[in-house]
């Protein structure tokens, strides 16, 4: 599955690891993230990120 | 305060700002701060960050005694855009016309966007890039979001030196510069008061790229902050770097924190009483009234403790606003690991506790049962909140163990 990166901060969200801190469970797509979701580092919001090249 | 070689051809110029009390407008510096900079004397010269624009006559006057007056400066290196550190950035390049002006990534965007400059020369450094300056070398680590997205740390191998801009940063004016010179309990709360107000919610960061600066194999004999005194020898880097890694694992200590505001003494007479019950578990507690402390220092308290009580009483079906601000300034910083209730009294209807319970829970804390008392607290209810205050006090053992 796509990888998103945080154009703020450079996380990547990566579908198979989901965010369990944020409980968003392993095999959550970017796109099923729910839309209040933010980055668990700096907190944009998903506008703010992209696929990763 | 004059310059200090700190190694040799290595300059402290940084400017010691000894009334500075309003720490970016929204924390307190109880004891003033410091703008660390540093002037490497190499082939290439090189200013490593600046200081607040208010000492610009300062940091020229800092330059001329290392340089002479008609100084020349070949490099800056630019870790942090903050106006504390980079606000001398656009005069220093009019006067000293620096051949490159090296920075993060995100930091050049940063310039920009704070500069407005045409034809400055920068040129980005990411993580892994090295410059010679002649006898030395530099290296960049991007350290995004420790704290803003354009944050880097600038290594010297041959000096041993990391300079790490705001991470291990203190707000502590002296006249002293090192670490070693100062009493050590005092930094410590300066570096906790530090770290709990500005670099808590990076805490992840902070694990990721501070607590493996050992498995990078830098070689480090100074750390050098922008803020506080400098820490030298390979003992004091290792104490910052185990005490940074302490804070960012944010384990909770046997500690609670009760912050309120009052307006006829119901609310504080019940936070008297949790404390009460807490204290008789044998828990450190703080009653703080928000009257009397600032959102920054109860927040220094806040950031060590195993649990956070809220109290406020219901005021036009909502909650008083000292007690807001205190909530929305907590939320920002991110604390992990704790354990929450809330206390609150009313008049007619009694919506505090559940708007105090709701935000703290909105933090992930582990939510234990609210008191609310009609008017005026009784015997009876009395006994409610120090009960209260020994069941936080039996969940925080289970937390802490």
């Amino acid at each position: 599955m796509q990888k998103y990166v945080c154009d703020i901060c450079g996380y990547v969200y990566d579908p198979e690891v989901g965010d369990p801190d944020n409980d968003i469970a392993p095999g959550t797509s970017f796109d099923d993230l729910p839309d209040d979701w933010t980055c668990p580092i700096c907190g944009a919001d998903k506008d703010s990120f992209s696929p990763e090249a | 305060m004059k310059p200090v070689e700190i190694k040799k051809d290595v300059f402290w110029i940084g400017a010691v700002d000894w009334n500075r009390r309003n720490f970016h407008g929204y924390s307190l510096s109880h004891k003033g701060t410091t703008y660390n900079n540093f002037l490497i004397k190499d082939e290439k010269v090189t200013l490593i960050d600046t200081v607040s624009e208010e000492f610009w006559g300062t940091l020229q006057c800092n330059i001329a005694q290392v340089l002479g007056k008609d100084a020349k400066i070949d490099y800056f290196v630019i870790n942090h855009l903050e106006p504390d550190h980079a606000g001398c950035l656009a005069k220093a390049v009019e006067k000293y016309q620096p051949e490159k002006i090296y920075t993060s990534p995100m930091g050049q965007k940063a310039m920009m966007a704070h500069f407005h400059y045409e034809n400055w020369p920068v040129e980005v450094v990411p993580t892994g890039t090295e410059i010679s300056l002649g006898a030395r070398t530099l290296h960049f680590i991007e350290a995004r979001m420790l704290h803003w997205p354009d944050s880097m740390l600038t290594y010297c191998p041959e000096d041993k030196i990391l300079y790490t801009n705001d991470a291990f940063g203190q707000n502590w004016a002296t006249s002293e510069r090192f670490a070693d010179e100062v009493d050590r309990y005092p930094l410590e709360q300066r570096m906790q008061e530090y770290y709990a107000n500005i670099v808590l919610p990076y805490s992840p960061v902070v694990e990721k790229l501070l607590c493996s600066l050992g498995d990078m194999g830098l070689d480090i004999d100074m750390i050098c902050p922008d803020h506080g005194l400098l820490f030298r020898g390979k003992e004091d880097c290792q104490w910052v770097v185990d005490k940074y890694c302490e804070y960012a694992a944010q384990k909770p200590k046997n500690k609670a924190v009760i912050f309120y505001d009052t307006m006829w003494h119901s609310t504080e007479k019940m936070a008297e009483a949790v404390a009460t019950g807490l204290a008789d578990e044998g828990v450190s507690v703080r009653i703080m009234s928000l009257k009397a402390n600032h959102h920054s220092d109860v927040m220094s308290e806040v950031v060590d403790a195993a649990a956070v009580i809220a109290g406020s009483p219901t005021h036009n079906n909502g909650i008083l606003p000292l007690v807001s601000n205190m909530l929305t300034y907590m939320k920002g910083l991110r604390p992990q690991n704790k354990i929450g209730s809330a206390i609150g009294s009313f008049g007619w209807s009694g919506e505090c506790v559940k708007i105090l319970s709701t935000a703290l829970s909105d933090m992930g804390m582990e939510m234990i049962d609210p008191v609310k008392v009609k008017h005026v607290p009784t015997h009876d209810t009395m006994q409610q909140c120090y009960e209260q205050g020994k069941a936080i006090a039996a969940a925080i053992k289970a937390k802490i163990g």
